[in-house]
């Protein structure tokens, strides 16, 4: 069993990577999803900005009543069309027409939070990443590119809600025709467009991709950061709703297993006394 | 095994005092395992939804017509009475089985425990299920529109012939055995009823 | 027709009359089934094992009242009970939670029996029956695994179903009668739901049964691997190291329960995924026909196994091949039977042949299932492989026991291998395994007959306490 758990902790140890970008992901602050005024902004978020393309049709409204909205303000403020507060929060949009105005159906964000997390890193992590790593790139389809998902199909919906930043994406990798490591450095300007330089890297240096960015208005960026943070927090929420009562009722129910081995050990002693 | 009564007393008294504490413990903790599975058995929130309170709309009920919506699966009739129908009520007094709603099978909430049945004397809202065996009635029928109705205005059900005045009561000597169920209801405005519940705001 | 007699009383007393095989029975298998007293930790996984699967039962019986088989449904029925269904998360939670425990405990319990020899001489029915209960639990657990419909429940089955296509002849036929369509679809979730909900669970009641009647019926090992029946009171007749089963290990086992639950539910309450090992992040996304996921693996409790099928590949062949030619020669000049010399000889040509002679030899693909089904049920082999004068690792030189734990540690090490993607380090690691693995088992009638041994003694080691 030691080693069981051993080896398990092993596997589960490792930084915050997303496989294929090979981009570090920054740390969505948990703590957010402890906080009630935090999910509330994030359900907003998430019905103004969100739902006009992704349902999350495994939820219904009224369990926002768990994040402190009552049915009537979830209603007034939260539904838009004609659905009732006992309904799932579905959208209107058929899977047909998904596929022939984008290519495939945005996906349904009822468990995105687990959906996204894989052995290297956290979905909480990685959306947050994702939703803060947008820059602009005049050549893609929709003006819009990802640091952590390349040639996204998703525009930078939030976009206003951030401002324009200057992206600076560098990436070491091998030169194809084996001519050693290049550092291949692109300055993505406010309006997509991009100036490419490449350099030969002299020894040794880890092959990846780092970003950085430039806002042209700081401080709306910095209040972004907190959007994000609270509609990463709302979505882990739908995505896992029973998750703050299952904690809750766990420890006691340790507490109470901890007390009923004590007895079941006592009376374990009284029976084998008498076993020579 | 050899010991002394005294020494084997003190252990077996030992042993049942550690078999109670843990059985005890043991059962509660049992019982605590079971209340999710019980509780699983309860309406899940779908049911729960599918079966919420109906807001109705009476803007659009005409005098002396009637709108159906459904409730929990069953057909909720609004009856907008005229003053002719409700004249009609009072006349089917001496005639109705139960004229005051007082039999429990389908209890007649408080509120409705009037010659009218309603809370509001222009409104009959009831649920469209004769208390025979289950068939839609159908109506509100004119007087001397039907045989078995004669010179009422009323409903009929269709199955076994029982008849029901415009204030949902059973006339005697039918098949039926109660009234029309009144459901759970109660007025959010003068034009919004909401079927299915009746708590004080 | 005059009634049994009984000495009990009361309703007890009435039924005892009626049916006295209640009594019988629980005399036999309880009040006075004698069992050794000196068990230690390792026994405690046998009853455990029976606690798991009735939770598996009682939480299966409660999920099938919400859960949807149908490809359109099931995904979102699971969400369902997750969400709307009142303690639905925690029925859901303790099945997924059940379901990789329910191995981890089977595993500890056959680990115990490779400790103590359990399986030996007269203990092989047991040990059969338990392998076969072995296998019938991978099988209820891959079925099982199909239910919720997520990218790696559809993609595993269609993985694992396309292996029986690697068997020559009737192999492409054989998958689309299991699957009952061309790929995995509706048709196979309906009958994955029906062997995975009764039929399964069935054999499985049904085999627990037999291995608890077989164990009965010789007695129960324990870590001395002494034989308590051979020293009986004179007075009793009974085994003067045994004790009743009942008190004494009921008592016992609820201590052990105890223990587990408090593991059990700490899983349970803050862990339930286990790190993306008990509940795979990638079923959270609804199964998708048209995308395969970057990464397949199969539940970790398959990986080991798994391991071995990927490694099988065809320069592997040849270090297999040249395995069984040495192995053939080892037996050659071991067996005495002239029959048997010359029938190893031939077999051993004619799978070499099969494994590497040009034209005539099979797929590796082939050989991966092969290989991979040879290293679950070559345990059942054991009780003939293990030629040890002990039975108990108490009684046998150490480093017996340093290679059962170079063992465990090469399970374990394919099992971590199982849950890579493959690599060139990842497929060479996986074939050293998989040959010390098999040598570990194809080798033990000679090691286990090596070295010094300890005298092994008439009476139980017991301290009181």
């Amino acid at each position: 069993m030691k080693k069981l758990i051993a080896f398990l902790c092993l596997l589960a140890s490792g930084t915050a990577y997303a496989a294929g970008a090979q981009v570090h992901l920054d740390t969505w602050p948990e703590a957010r999803g402890r906080n009630l005024a935090a999910l509330q902004n994030g359900a907003r978020l998430f019905v103004n900005y969100c739902m006009g393309c992704h349902g999350a049709s495994l939820m219904r409204w009224n369990r926002l009543n768990a994040i402190g909205l009552d049915d009537r303000q979830i209603r007034d403020f939260l539904i838009f069309g004609n659905q009732k507060v006992g309904d799932t929060m579905s959208i209107a949009m058929r899977p047909a027409d998904a596929k022939a105005w984008f290519g495939k159906m945005p996906p349904d964000l009822s468990v995105i939070t687990r959906a996204r997390t894989s052995f290297d890193y956290k979905g909480t992590d990685y959306l947050f990443t994702l939703l803060r790593g947008y820059y602009r790139d005049a050549a893609s389809p929709t003006g819009w590119n990802n640091v952590v998902y390349p040639n996204i199909g998703m525009p930078h919906i939030l976009w206003e809600l951030q401002g324009p930043r200057e992206t600076t994406i560098e990436r070491i990798h091998h030169e194809s025709g084996g001519r050693g490591l290049v550092r291949e450095v692109s300055v993505f300007d406010a309006a997509g467009n991009a100036t490419v330089t490449r350099t030969p890297v002299q020894g040794h240096a880890a092959e990846g991709t780092t970003f950085s960015f430039k806002a042209a208005d700081p401080a709306l960026a910095r209040q972004f950061d907190a959007e994000a943070a609270d509609l990463v927090a709302f979505l882990a929420f739908v995505t896992d709703p029973s998750a703050t009562t299952r904690v809750r009722i766990g420890v006691w129910v340790l507490l109470f297993l901890a007390f009923f081995t004590v007895l079941a050990w006592w009376l374990n002693r009284e029976y084998w006394k008498d076993v020579k | 095994m050899a010991s002394t009564s005294d020494a084997h007393d003190a252990v077996d008294s030992g042993r049942r005092a550690a078999l109670v504490a843990t059985g005890v413990v043991g059962g509660a903790g049992a019982i605590a395992a079971a209340t999710p599975f019980v509780a699983s058995f309860t309406p899940s929130e779908r049911a729960k939804a599918a079966g919420a309170p109906v807001e109705v709309d009476l803007s659009g009920i005409a005098p002396g017509t009637m709108k159906t919506v459904e409730w929990r699966g069953k057909p909720v009739w609004i009856l907008r009475r005229t003053p002719e129908m409700i004249a009609s009520v009072k006349k089917t007094d001496e005639r109705v089985a139960d004229p005051r709603s007082l039999r429990t099978a389908y209890p007649t909430p408080d509120y409705a425990r009037n010659e009218l049945r309603s809370i509001k004397p222009d409104y009959l809202i009831v649920v469209g299920i004769c208390s025979h065996l289950g068939c839609s009635p159908v109506g509100p029928l004119a007087a001397g529109s039907n045989a078995t109705l004669g010179d009422d205005m009323g409903f009929l059900c269709p199955c076994h012939g029982s008849t029901f005045d415009l204030a949902g009561r059973v006339f005697k000597s039918k098949p039926a055995p109660d009234n029309l169920e009144v459901p759970p209801h109660r007025f959010l405005s003068d034009s919004l009823v909401l079927v299915g519940d009746d708590s004080k705001a | 027709m005059p009634l049994h007699k009984t000495e009990h009383k009361g309703v007890l007393g009435w039924i005892d009359q009626r049916m006295p095989s209640i009594m019988a029975e629980y005399k036999k298998h309880l009040s006075e089934y004698y069992t050794p007293k000196n068990f230690n930790f390792w026994y405690f996984f046998g009853s455990l094992a029976i606690v798991v699967l009735v939770i598996q039962i009682t939480t299966g019986i409660f999920l099938t009242m919400h859960y949807k088989p149908d490809a359109r449904h099931a995904f979102e029925s699971v969400e369902y009970i997750m969400r709307d269904v009142p303690g639905g998360w925690f029925i859901r939670y303790m099945h997924s939670t059940g379901a990789s425990f329910f191995f981890i405990v089977v595993y500890l319990h056959m680990f115990r029996a490779l400790l103590y020899g359990s399986y030996r001489t007269p203990r092989e029915m047991v040990w059969i029956f338990g392998c076969l209960i072995f296998l019938v639990l991978m099988g209820e657990a891959f079925f099982g695994y199909l239910l919720p419909w997520g990218q790696m429940s559809y993609w595993g089955a269609q993985v694992i179903v396309n292996l029986f296509s690697a068997i020559p002849v009737i192999g492409p036929d054989l998958s689309v009668l299991i699957r009952g369509d061309f790929v995995v679809s509706d048709a196979t979730l309906n009958r994955f739901f029906a062997l995975h909900v009764i039929a399964f669970p069935l054999i499985l009641v049904g085999l627990v049964a037999a291995h608890i009647l077989a164990l009965h019926d010789v007695g129960s090992n324990n870590p001395d691997g002494v034989e308590i029946k051979e020293t009986l009171s004179p007075s009793t007749g009974r085994p003067l190291d045994g004790i009743p089963f009942h008190p004494y290990y009921t008592v016992h086992d609820i201590m052990g329960l105890g223990v587990f639950l408090i593991v059990f539910f700490s899983v349970l309450f803050f862990m339930p995924e286990m790190g993306g090992y008990f509940l795979e992040w990638n079923n959270f996304i609804p199964a998708d026909p048209l995308q395969t996921p970057s990464h397949i693996a199969p539940v970790w409790y398959f990986t080991p196994y798994y391991s071995i099928l990927r490694a099988t590949t065809e320069p592997f062949m040849v270090a297999l091949a040249a395995g069984l030619a040495v192995y053939a020669l080892l037996l050659f000049f071991t067996l005495r039977s002239r029959v048997a010399k010359y029938a190893v000889l031939a077999v051993s040509a004619v799978v070499i042949v099969l494994m590497v002679g040009g034209p005539l030899k099979l797929d590796p693909k082939l050989w991966g299932v092969v290989l991979m089904g040879a290293s679950v049920l070559i345990f059942i082999a054991l009780p003939w492989l293990d030629c040890s004068p002990a039975k108990s690792m108490r009684y046998r030189p150490a480093w017996h026991f340093w290679l059962l734990i170079g063992f465990v540690v090469v399970f374990l090490v394919l099992g971590y291998f199982g849950t890579q993607p493959p690599s060139p380090v990842n497929e060479r690691f996986s074939q050293i395994g998989t040959l010390l693995y098999f040598a570990f088992f194809l080798l033990m009638p000679w090691w286990s007959r090596m070295g010094e041994f300890k005298p092994v003694p008439s009476r139980v080691t017991f301290a009181a306490h």
